[in-house]
């Protein structure tokens, strides 16, 4: 019971935002809770007013982006840590730990200034390329690389296999489960930033779905809330599926990194 | 088939402490060579040291009479197997056996038909597709010796390969590992903890206790003429009975009450003083009527079909074990009369537990 | 003896080459991450330092080196005051609240019961919603005319709040918002932390008749207590670096009663084009946050229970 209510109260502002995103102007003033109809009119002029499948593309692109960069850099960077013995490897790993000390927001002037002298402004790579490196994603999958046996590097150093071939032959596919959760992770992360895109994009262009939804609500549309819910709906259907489809993943594999 | 050579190899992983001192042996090509020891000793030490993924701290390892201190493991030409057999958990058996092969060169066609050959030796045809997971602990095993097999390196290491098995499996892949370093003629170095192991696989075998070689030799010898009290207990099941005991005038007394005479020869050579004094259960024996013998009490009995084990109090603190054929009826506190087969007595000196070898056995027996 | 020293320093030799070829290819793996840390991460936190003691022009080019003067003027600002008591109040209002309802979800989606799985995504749902979506619903719900909220207000009899819009609960506001938003991803972590428990410890538990509120006490809160570290300090951490709901909710309004310190940076930089000061307050931020991380493992040390 307890569970029931406090289910619905958590969804109920997704649920409303489905809900408005098919009702009629009129029916949203007067403050209904269920469409007459689901009308998909909302839609169309969504689509219609703002460039939200180019917003989407965009998102879509600088998500998949860095996802991609992140788990490489990411999976790399463990690998040394786990796989590789030289000088000055503790060093840099609490190098790696300092870094999370570092809020990214204290960070955004000079940021800012960099991306713009490096003529990246309204571009894919602005958008992307600072957020590849992250440490907690080198932890998590530092901690996972650990639990496979040494014996498979050295059976594999006997048989004279490469490291690299190593890493993507034998660290990486035995990693996959771990891997999938932080590329799940850091596809949420990346599809939901808000303040860098903010920063480094001032064109139609190369706008992400976010800022797509901030102008939505700024414009003289604001008024026409279902139009602004479908929007809504738009920017949250891909995350949502994926978080439904990862949850279990997400959780286990967030909890292992959280914990040590 | 590969000669390997260790002269004066030290090892220290802290460069205070040594974990392995000065070891001095050679194994010979075709040799199955088996080093034994209590966990913890430094066999997995010096088996990496050979196999290349620990660094020599000062010494010279030879294979085939070339220095190799300095070579990468794949440069030394050998193959390994892992206590934990490490296989590539999301590769099938065919791919965990032929993986790494392209390094040496060999065809994708001959890596099929070796894959192939090893897999009807070890009898493993009909797992080909199988991921580890889905088989069996001793399947897995085999796995890994098809592994280690297929790269036709002549020289093959295995560190502890069976402690993972159930008692008759091991039994079993004993024999089959045996039978295998014969037919290909590898020169294996084994390593374990199980003396049992050790006896019956090995051709020579060397004992390690605290990164100090015990002994070396064949394991017969070992058995028979144990170099010291560590060898004279840890080899062998149940282990030699030791105690202490006295020279006295030309008898030596053990535990103040059991005698034995020794002759001038052995006299000579002991001293005068405290030895240790060692026997192996199977030559105590109940004494004959008109043996001389003495009283002791049984403690524990068992007894296994071909032979009893029975274990008695020996003086104050000491319990022995005799081992007799067949199936004694001897009861636990019952007191028995034994006597002890006194040609094969062993004298080991009392400070540093050395065998102290003597060629002539005693003359005549005479008890309590 | 010659020829086996030969032999030794060629070892020697033939062992450096080796470390050194260890540690280039350590360091090539290690090459790319470390290269973006330094700079997108290292460097502008040297150079924001270095920023905050200069006045800048309008491009955020140094031109007066002044010391501490931004700093002296933010103590004594008003604007900055106000800024930083918003900021401290946000993170009371919404790291507590925030953790004890996650918690209290995740203990009841604890429970193995048919469908559990639905509660479960319906909790962690908003772990999938981007601030700017979330903020654009909860902009609705308190829209004072035709907000779900006010008409609640409005069928209990009592008069409508301008939510967003009176300095009083503007804030409040916007701290229930962002308590909803980020209640998936602690409610998820938590859930994964009691599903580490050891189940025997229960069953013990049941067997010698402890009453459930002694369970939750004894054995589930202090075993939990790694986790809730854990979420405390990403939450305290989170909650001094909002900028996306205060964006699109208030603007720091009104009255610059939301105006959280985040928001305050970014208005002075790329609003006001004071790089100094916006600078000095980033430098503030980061100490702040230090301290409070530093603070929370002092005392997590202490309180946590590891298993
Ligand atoms: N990587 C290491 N670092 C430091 N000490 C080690 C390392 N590996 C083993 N040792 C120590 O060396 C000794 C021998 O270990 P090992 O060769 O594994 O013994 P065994 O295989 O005979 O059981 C032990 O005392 C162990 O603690
Ligand atoms: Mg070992």
């Amino acid at each position: 019971m307890t569970l029931t209510v406090s289910g619905l109260v958590m969804v109920f502002p997704i649920l409303y935002a489905f809900l408005i995103s098919f009702m009629q102007g009129g029916e949203v003033l007067q403050g209904s809770l269920w469409p007459e109809t689901f009308s998909l009119a909302n839609y169309v002029s969504a689509f219609e007013r703002v460039p939200l499948l180019t917003y989407l593309w965009n998102s879509l692109l600088v998500s998949v982006l860095i996802m991609a960069g992140q788990l490489i850099l990411c999976s790399l960077a463990a690998f040394a840590f786990v796989f590789t013995e030289f000088k000055g490897r503790e060093w840099i790993f609490y190098l790696f730990i300092s870094t999370m000390m570092i809020p990214w927001e204290a960070t955004m002037v000079p940021n800012f200034q960099t991306v713009q002298s490096l003529g990246w402004l309204n571009s894919y790579a602005g958008l992307t390329i600072p957020f590849f490196a992250m440490a907690f994603g080198t932890f998590l999958l530092r901690q996972q690389f650990k639990t496979i046996p040494k014996e498979l590097y050295e059976a594999s150093q006997i048989a004279g296999i490469s490291k690299l071939r190593f890493f993507t032959g034998v660290v990486l596919p035995v990693a996959k489960t771990t891997i999938t959760t932080l590329a799940i992770y850091s596809f949420l992360t990346a599809w939901n930033m808000y303040l860098w895109p903010l920063l480094v994009t001032n064109n139609e262009a190369n706008r992400t779905v976010q800022i797509g939804l901030k102008q939505m609500q700024t414009q003289e549309i604001a008024s026409d809330w279902g139009v602004v819910m479908a929007g809504v709906v738009m920017v949250i259907l891909p995350t949502l599926i994926l978080l439904f489809a990862g949850q279990k993943r997400l959780q286990e594999g967030l909890t292992q990194g959280a914990l040590k | 088939m590969r000669k390997v050579e260790l002269k004066g190899i030290t090892k220290s992983y802290d460069g205070k402490q040594d974990v392995l001192k000065a070891i001095d042996v050679t194994v010979e090509p075709g040799e199955f060579f088996v080093l034994v020891g209590p966990s913890g000793c430094g066999k997995s030490t010096m088996l990496r040291m050979i196999a290349g993924l620990e660094s020599i701290t000062s010494g010279e390892l030879a294979l085939d009479g070339k220095r190799a201190n300095a070579l990468t493991p794949s440069e030394r030409d050998l193959s390994m197997v892992f206590q934990n057999y490490a296989l590539y958990p999301h590769l099938s058996v065919e791919q965990n056996i032929t993986f790494g092969l392209h390094v040496k060169k060999v065809s994708k066609r001959e890596q099929k038909e070796r894959c192939k050959e090893v897999c009807g030796m070890l009898g493993l045809t009909d797992y080909m597709k199988r991921k580890p997971r889905e088989l069996s602990g001793g399947q897995r095993q085999r796995v890994a010796l098809a592994r280690a097999v297929v790269t036709q390196a002549p020289l093959c290491l295995m560190d502890e390969p069976l402690s993972n098995l159930d008692a008759k499996l091991r039994a079993k892949m004993r024999s089959e590992i045996r039978q295998l370093q014969r037919k290909l003629g590898l020169t294996m170095i084994y390593v374990t903890h199980d003396q049992t192991e050790a006896m019956t696989m090995a051709d020579r075998m060397m004992i390690l206790s605290d990164g100090d070689v015990q002994q070396i030799g064949r394991p017969l010898d070992v058995y028979n003429n144990p170099a010291n009290t560590f060898v004279a207990s840890f080899i062998g099941s149940p282990p030699m009975n030791l105690i202490d005991a006295e020279m006295k005038d030309s008898v030596l007394v053990a535990d103040g009450h059991w005698m034995t005479p020794v002759t001038a020869a052995m006299k000579q050579k002991i001293g005068s003083g405290r030895v240790t004094l060692g026997v192996r259960p199977e030559h105590i024996s109940l004494a004959k009527d008109s043996e001389p013998g003495f009283l002791v009490q049984v403690a524990n009995v068992e007894v296994l079909g071909t032979e009893t084990l029975v274990t008695f109090d020996f003086g104050e603190a000491t319990q022995w074990i005799a081992k007799w054929p067949g199936q004694s009826s001897v009861q636990p506190g019952e007191q028995i009369r034994i006597c002890v087969d006194d040609r094969h007595l062993a004298l080991f000196s009392a400070e540093k537990g050395e065998r102290i070898v003597c060629e002539a056995a005693p003359v005549k027996k005479v008890s309590l | 003896m010659t020829t086996m020293q030969h032999e030794f320093t060629a070892d020697r030799q033939v062992e450096r080459k080796r470390a050194w070829s260890n540690w280039a290819t350590g360091m090539l793996f290690l090459l790319p991450s470390l290269l973006l840390f330094g700079v997108f991460l290292f460097y502008p936190m040297v150079r924001t330092v270095y920023l905050s003691l200069f006045l800048t022009d309008s491009q955020g080019v140094p031109i007066v080196f002044v010391g501490w003067e931004n700093f002296l003027n933010l103590f004594q600002s008003t604007s900055f005051q106000i800024s930083a008591k918003a900021t401290a109040l946000f993170v009371l209002y919404t790291v507590p609240a925030g953790i004890v309802l996650a918690t209290a979800l995740a203990i009841l989606a604890n429970q193995k019961l048919r469908g559990i799985g639905l509660f479960r995504t319906m909790f962690s749902a908003t772990m999938g919603m981007s601030v700017a979506a979330s903020s654009v619903i909860w902009m609705f719900l308190f829209n004072p005319s035709i907000g779900l909220f006010n008409r609640i207000l409005a069928a209990l009899n009592i008069s409508g709040v301008q939510w967003l819009l009176d300095p009083q609960y503007a804030l409040l506001s916007v701290s229930i918002a962002t308590i909803w938003m980020n209640t998936g991803f602690a409610f998820l972590i938590l859930l994964g932390g009691l599903q580490n428990i050891d189940q025997s410890l229960y069953e013990s538990a049941r067997i010698a008749g402890v009453s459930e509120s002694c369970k939750l006490r004894k054995i589930t809160l202090p075993m939990l207590s790694p986790t809730l570290f854990f979420v405390t300090t990403v939450s305290l951490i989170n909650a001094f670096q909002t900028f996306g709901q205060i964006d699109l909710l208030t603007k720091g309004g009104p009255m610059e009663s939301t105006n959280v310190i985040v928001y305050s940076i970014y208005k002075d930089a790329f609003i006001n084009y004071n790089v100094g000061s916006a600078s000095a307050q980033a430098v503030l931020l980061f100490v702040t946050v230090l301290v409070v991380t530093v603070l929370q493992f002092k005392i997590g040390e202490r309180k946590v229970h590891y298993q």
